[in-house]
């Protein structure tokens, strides 16, 4: 193989992409099984997407409401995602989050605690009981802290500020990745008997979202071209409340906590319009349903100045405010000039989460490629339709820690595969075209325009009409995508960062697409406005996407089915 | 800071008008020997007492920290950039190292500020024509009281009080004894965060307290008697 | 609305300068804003590390006009718009390219650190009043500010022997954790080199989450560091109780 003498080249057993919650979890586990582990990461350790969570991770440990137990856990995430989850993945999820969460702690992670010394929990859209185990305002930031001490003191090999750009595979078998340092633009092979993946979101196909950059989708994206199945696609979580004012912060989010503190939603006439939608819930509804009320407000003329509903605290004493919410009082007050103890907030929904993503095997996490592992938001199955707050955070370490474990055991009982260089010489030479080309276009305006897409065609309430256009508007950017024109050297150019990110966001936003039209039906998050109700038959399908050749294939698998004590556990009693 | 050290000097080498019934500087308490009867007589006692507040204010950690950037352009302010010409050792090695002797400094202030304490009380109660004492308030006693207050808030408000009081735990609510440590310790803290307001008022009050007495003692001023 | 000029730091440590670029001003434009309307309208090469934009990750730290502040966090309205606007990367760090500076030294400082160890047979019970004091520390957000503004790494260029407040904190969270059964005293006086602050509070000063680092970081660790090296009269108690460590 004459590739290996050109390339900077990594061999270990296990390679980890992705430093969020999810794969700093599945590094330790490894890790633990005797593997060698090497983790990838686009940014620096400790600052992926991760430690911007706030409102906490959902663990049915019954510290403060002493009648939960997973089952409840199990049937809110249940009937949360509309019952196309897989109930698996629910049922290990609603098990293993107490142990899982006690586990951090004894890491070193410190929640804040009850009277009786035990980790305090919060109650949260959708969840019966109080259930979030958190950290005042900052719980990614514990929890992605301890992972991360965790992992350093193991002695986990991070590779910081490097972008994987393809999976490299041996037949159909996955057996290692390549990509380049951020820093000087070098090219990077990484050898690996098993990958996960755990690349979080793909906010960042969205103007308006609460994700960082590197939510581009770039885990889907790359398992889809290696030939994996992905799954749900369409499931795509708007949050309700996000800052539309001033246009710097907009889709930054605002903590649901603000409406479980007691914060009240209403238009510019001042009517508190959530008892029209859902007058038994009110603001505490689930995420789909006040993002959609809020939504209608503003497109039937009530919204607020800068196109978004208000939020209202203020009548809870300042104090309260102060100490409950305190980094939301800083947010508004530093970032948009608002007092929020004294008045309301501008809010609108924001992109925030991804329900669907590579398709796994509930107990292995094993994607449809041998090889290949998927974890955390990268991953689809847990949430159905809708996730619930809270439900992420222990997502990424119930599934991460699963991930490190299959993926070391497969590790183990597997040879070194080989690598083509072919495929290497390829994937280089698309990621250097850029640079030759003469004239071509900036990679910014093909980023901004793909975002306007997705937000006016494929946003919270699609249609039929809408989706069409957006599929052929994708096409045209998927063609201008290929024209792209980077200037500078490769020494840390972020320009030539998103001209390759920005191609897995349009395979991403096209699997979405494409999912939400053949749906014809409204569920969780998805709302066509075409069909506006849930439709008995689309309740028993899942969508799944895969390659084929170039072409991009869509088709339906039947929702697993749950056995009966489970089915019990759902039903509609209450 | 300097200023105060040359004032609180000169009046040490001065030797006098330390006194004016009831009233007792600050500088020269406890009352040590004053008539010099085994104390060499350049030795004023408010030397050998004046070494104690300076070193506990010397090694205080606030005036550390004014002392660096003032004196020593360690730095001069933050982020302008000082010249790295000699080979900094911070309070690693000597000299500053002994900066690590605070909590002896402390200790001692404690049996001072007790001295003080009780001069202040004594502040109020004046010699009578028969030589009994009666309570009364003159300026004088005030002006001891706000000083003692003071001085005792800087001192309760050290960060090595309140690392000794309660800092120097990991768990507080292991025992009941270590609860009622966190009390205190909380308490501490929250002086604490105005150690620098209290290190300043002292400082100025302590001077002002021994120049009164000064200006009585010496008769260049009455005190006034309010009660 | 009216425009701004920025003077940004363009090259890296061998070659480079400041350029001015013009930018508009739009309603609560924060300056991290500003460096990315000059990526996708001017230089799409200019090199800045960002993640959150909202203050939560502590990528995007520069000298804004001098001072060391996120620039996801630093106001345009709240900067004087007469003169240019100075962007320049942290001067603590060997710079990459433009405002990306290498700061792989503190994750180096860091895994000097022993994690935490808790003691056998704990009951995972702990107490909100514990909890206080230790969760102000782990509110960090690791953007490096504090490395960066303290004048024993910026000016006397120590990295060998000081770890700086950002890893006196991490200590600090070690130190006081109720649960948590090693001394890192010794690690602080030699290898941390906690003797070389001199607590002169810059750190504090520039903190983003406003952790007090000298008063109830360095300050207590450093009373610790004397409890069992420079106190003679608790070294005899301590030998006397026969207890490892205080507490
Ligand atoms: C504002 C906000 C608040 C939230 N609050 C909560 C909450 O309270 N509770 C809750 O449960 N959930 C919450 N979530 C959701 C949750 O935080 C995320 O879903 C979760 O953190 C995702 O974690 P992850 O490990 O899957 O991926 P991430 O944390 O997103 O990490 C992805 C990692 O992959 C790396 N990566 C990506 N692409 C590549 C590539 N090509 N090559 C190499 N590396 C790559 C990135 O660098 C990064 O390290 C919140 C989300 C947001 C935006
Ligand atoms: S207080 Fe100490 S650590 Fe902080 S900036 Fe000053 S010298 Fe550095
Ligand atoms: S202590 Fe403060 S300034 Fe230092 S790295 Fe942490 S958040 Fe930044
Ligand atoms: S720290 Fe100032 S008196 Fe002790
Ligand atoms: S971008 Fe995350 S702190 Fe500024």
């Amino acid at each position: 193989m004459t590739n290996q003498t050109k390339y900077e080249t990594h061999e270990h057993d296990v390679l980890i992409i992705g430093a969020g919650g999810a794969g700093l979890r599945a590094a330790i586990e490894a890790l633990a099984a005797g593997a060698r582990v090497a983790v990838v990461s686009k940014s620096l350790l400790g600052k992926a997407h991760t430690v911007m969570a706030e409102g906490g991770i959902a663990a049915a440990m019954a510290n403060v409401d002493k009648a939960d137990s997973w089952k409840t856990h199990f049937r809110d995430t249940m009937r949360g995602g509309k019952l196309v989850n897989n109930w698996r993945m629910a049922q290990l999820h609603a098990q293993e989050s107490p142990e899982r969460v006690r586990e951090l702690e004894q890491w070193g992670a410190l929640f804040d605690r009850t009277s009786d010394g035990d980790i305090l929990q919060r109650a949260f859209g959708g969840h019966t009981f109080k259930r979030l185990c958190h950290v005042g305002d900052r719980t990614g930031l514990e929890m992605i802290r301890t992972l991360q001490d965790r992992g350093v003191q193991l002695g986990i090999d991070v590779f910081m500020e490097c972008t994987v750009i393809r999976l490299l595979t041996d037949g159909n078998r996955v057996v290692g990745a390549f990509g380049y340092w951020r820093e000087q633009g070098r090219f990077v092979v990484l050898k690996a008997k098993a990958v996960v993946m755990a690349t979080g979101g793909i906010g960042k196909a969205w103007p308006v979202t609460s994700n960082s950059w590197e939510c581009t989708g770039d885990g889907m994206a790359l398992a889809y071209e290696a030939g994996a199945d992905l799954l749900d696609m369409e499931f795509v979580q708007f949050h309700p409340t996000g800052m539309v004012w001033p246009p710097g912060v907009q889709g930054l989010l605002v903590t649901e906590a603000v409406r479980g503190e007691g914060g009240i939603l209403r238009n510019k006439l001042g009517e508190r319009f959530m008892e029209k939608y859902d007058p038994k819930r009110m603001e505490l509804s689930t995420r789909d349903l006040v993002a959609r009320s809020i939504y209608t407000e503003v497109k039937e003329g009530r919204g607020s100045e800068h196109g978004g509903a208000f939020l209202d605290i203020s009548h809870k004493p300042p104090e309260y405010v102060k100490q409950k919410l305190p980094s939301m009082y800083h947010q508004f007050k530093e970032l948009a000039d608002v007092d929020i103890t004294k008045g309301p907030m501008e809010v609108g929904p924001t992109c925030h989460y991804m329900m669907g993503g590579i398709r796994v095997d509930a107990e292995t996490t094993a994607a449809s490629l041998p090889g290949l592992f998927a974890a955390g938001e990268s991953a689809a199955g847990l949430h159905g339709a809708n996730r619930l707050g809270g439900n992420s955070l222990s997502d990424l370490v119930v599934f991460g820690r699963r991930a490190g474990l299959e993926a070391s055991a497969f590790a183990a009982k597997s040879p070194a595969g080989g690598i083509d260089s072919g495929q290497i010489a390829e994937a280089e030479h698309d990621m250097l075209a850029p640079f030759e080309r003469g004239d071509g276009e900036n990679p910014y305006t093909v980023h901004r325009d793909l975002q306007n897409v997705m937000q006016n065609l494929v946003g919270i309430f699609r249609t039929e009409e809408d989706l069409t256009t957006a599929l052929a508007e994708l096409e045209k950017l998927k063609q201008r995508a290929t024209r792209l024109r980077v200037e500078g050297s490769r020494l840390f150019n972020p320009g030539w960062h998103l001209a390759r990110d920005l191609k897995c966001m349009l395979i991403v936003s096209e699997a979405v697409a494409r999912s939400a039209l053949a749906r014809k039906e409204s569920r969780g998050a998805h709302s066509r406005i075409d069909c506006p109700n849930p439709d008995e038959q689309w309740g028993k399908q899942n969508n799944v996407i895969s390659r084929e050749g170039d072409r991009m294939k869509l088709r339906q698998i039947p929702v697993k089915e749950m056995p009966d004590e489970l089915r019990e556990l759902v039903a509609d009693d209450k | 800071m300097g200023g105060f050290s040359i004032y609180a000097t000169f009046r040490a080498f001065e030797g006098k008008f330390y006194e004016a019934a009831p009233y007792l500087s600050p500088f020269y308490s406890p009352l040590i020997d004053p008539h010099h009867h085994w104390l060499p007589l350049w030795f004023s006692p408010a030397m050998l007492i004046l070494a104690f507040p300076l070193g506990f204010r010397a090694t205080c950690y606030y005036y550390r920290k004014a002392l660096y950037r003032a004196f020593l352009l360690d730095p001069p302010a933050c982020a302008v950039g000082e010249s790295p010409h000699r080979n900094y050792r911070g309070e690693a090695k000597f000299p500053f190292i002994l900066q690590n002797a605070h909590r002896y400094f402390l200790y001692a202030a404690v049996v001072f500020l007790c001295f003080l304490w009780y001069d202040a009380f004594r502040a109020f109660w004046f010699p009578g024509p028969d030589k009994t004492l009666h309570f009364g308030i003159g300026l004088g006693s005030l002006v001891l009281l706000v000083n003692i207050v003071l001085l005792s808030l800087y001192l309760f408000s050290c960060h090595s009080l309140r690392h000794l009081i309660g800092g120097k735990m990991d768990c507080f609510s292991c025992t009941t004894f270590n609860l009622k440590r966190h009390g205190a310790w909380k308490k501490a803290s929250f002086l604490n965060e105005r150690h620098m307001l209290f290190a300043w008022a002292s400082l100025i009050s302590v001077g002002f307290a021994d120049f009164y007495v000064r200006m009585v003692s010496s008769g260049i001023i009455k005190d006034l008697r309010i009660l | 609305m009216a425009d701004a000029i920025l003077e940004v730091f363009r090259g890296n440590q061998e070659v480079g300068g400041a350029k001015q670029y013009t930018v508009p001003i739009t309603p609560g434009m924060v300056v991290l804003d500003a460096l990315h309307y000059i990526q996708a309208h001017l230089e799409p090469d200019l090199a800045v590390r960002w993640n959150c934009k909202a203050g939560k990750c502590g990528s995007c730290s520069a000298e804004v006009n001098g001072k060391p502040r996120l620039t996801c966090k630093t106001r345009m309205d709240a900067l004087p718009t007469d003169k240019p606007i100075t962007v320049y990367p942290m001067k603590s760090f060997p710079v990459i390219k433009d405002l990306v500076t290498d700061v792989s030294w503190n994750y180096r400082v860091n895994r000097k650190i022993p994690p935490f160890t808790p003691k056998p047979g704990t009951d995972w019970k702990m107490y909100q009043e514990d909890m206080d004091r230790v969760q102000e520390f782990r509110k960090c957000i690791e953007c490096f500010l504090c490395q960066n503004v303290c004048h024993v790494v910026r000016d006397h260029h120590k990295k060998e022997e000081f770890g700086g407040p950002r890893f006196f904190v991490r200590v600090a969270s070690l130190e006081m954790h109720p649960l948590d059964n090693v001394s890192r005293a010794k690690l602080l006086k030699d290898e941390l080199g906690i003797g070389y602050c001199n607590i002169t509070k810059c750190c504090t000063e520039v903190c983003p989450e406003e952790i007090k680092i000298t008063d109830n970081a360095i300050i207590p660790l450093k009373e610790r560091v004397v409890d069992e090296f420079y106190d003679p009269i608790m070294k005899l108690v301590r030998k006397i109780r026969g207890a490892p460590k205080a507490g």
